[in-house]
């Protein structure tokens, strides 16, 4: 029997995008909605497949905004097949520190690196620091004892805001972010395939 | 900046990706109505699914002036690529010339189907032996075209050195 060398292990990478341009066109829009209404949850409902150990929607998100020059941090326990798959469709480069990283991408039941550990940007540009892609237990808009209220730019009053499955000082450390404007890292809250856009701009009310 | 790795290759034995690129490389240059002939020739083959859909894109085509002097970008060139996986989990990968997305699906599909034992055989004898040989054909027609533009020049010798 011959064997295969292009794969890193024997089994080959979940498909991509069927319809890659459409569908990341999509994703994008959606993603791009998120931070322009901080808060706010929405739906990637897009077909593709799911590597183990990922959902649906930071697979979908990871396929729209990885790429060749986004060197991506993932934690080191996670399964080979995420680092094969992202490889494959995406090309990023997979690196170790979060602060050389673009996105930092935090699969549910891993350990989130705090925010001061990310790459909070440039003075001359902000633009290039981390995003934190942040998949999370549950996502609402209602109150509930776990909710904060938010606001600045992109929030017309205040939006509430109940997320469980966050670390426990991530609110603190968000002030602490967002005392760093114009630098600061941003962030996306993803459950199954909804998506939750934080920019640095946002503010948590006490 | 730390990168790992772009792959950790698992060193499959030399021989094996000597065999695979060469089928590769047959393939790729085929051409497209050909090859369809040849797969079409094969009969019904066993079910796959796409991992990337083919696609075009561009590469650069570097070069050295005289073979050894700086790298220049020679020109872009339009390739398409595509990757399948069969139902066991062999994956195949062409990379061709050009834009016909049959081809590259094709080739793809091929390239995985070589890999098991129960294809690679008829593979072997019904298309790509048969490529190969319209290839070298192909080739030795056009050197022999280019043959009969040849200029050879020369120098006369005037002795005051």
């Amino acid at each position: 029997m011959l064997t295969n060398p292009t794969s890193v292990s024997n089994a080959p990478p979940a498909p991509g995008f069927a319809d890659a341009v459409m569908q990341s066109q999509q994703t994008f829009r959606a993603a791009l909605q998120a931070v322009a209404q901080p808060g706010s949850i929405h739906e990637t409902e897009l077909e593709c497949g799911v590597p183990p150990g990922l959902s649906a929607g930071m697979t979908a998100t990871l396929l729209t905004l990885a790429d060749v020059d986004t060197p991506v941090w993932l934690p080191p326990e996670v399964d080979e097949a995420v680092r094969q798959y992202l490889r494959f469709h995406c090309g990023c480069p997979l690196v170790s520190e979060p602060e050389h990283a673009r996105f930092v991408v935090v699969p549910a039941g891993h350990a989130a690196p705090a925010l001061e550990h990310c790459d909070a940007g440039d003075p001359a540009y902000p633009d290039s620091s981390s995003t934190m892609l942040l998949e999370v237990d549950a996502l609402d808009n209602e109150p509930s004892t776990a909710s904060v209220m938010l606001s600045g730019p992109g929030i017309a009053d205040r939006q509430c805001l109940s997320v469980t499955g966050l670390p426990a000082d991530f609110w603190q450390q968000w002030r602490a972010n967002h005392q760093l404007f114009p630098l600061g890292v941003d962030a996306f809250l993803i459950q199954g395939n909804r998506l939750c856009g934080l920019p640095r701009t946002v503010v948590v009310e006490d | 900046m730390s990168v790992s790795t772009p792959y950790a290759p698992t060193s499959p034995p030399a021989d094996a990706v000597v065999r695979r690129a060469a089928w590769m490389r047959v393939l790729a240059l085929a051409e497209p109505d050909a090859l369809d002939e040849a797969v079409q020739a094969l009969g019904a083959l066993p079910p796959h699914r796409a991992l990337r859909n083919p696609e075009r894109g561009m590469a650069m085509v570097r070069a050295r002036s005289g073979g050894t002097g700086a790298q220049f970008n020679l020109g872009e060139m339009s390739i398409t690529r595509c990757a399948v996986t069969l139902d066991d989990g062999v994956m195949g990968v062409a990379y061709v010339q050009g834009r016909e997305r049959r081809h590259a699906e094709q080739a793809a599909v091929l390239d995985a189907l070589l890999q098991r034992a129960d294809w690679h055989d008829r593979i072997q004898s019904m298309v790509i032996a048969p490529l190969a040989q319209a290839h070298s054909a192909r080739a030795q027609h056009q050197a022999r075209v280019a043959a009969q533009t040849q200029v050879e020049f020369f120098t006369m010798v005037r002795g005051e050195d």
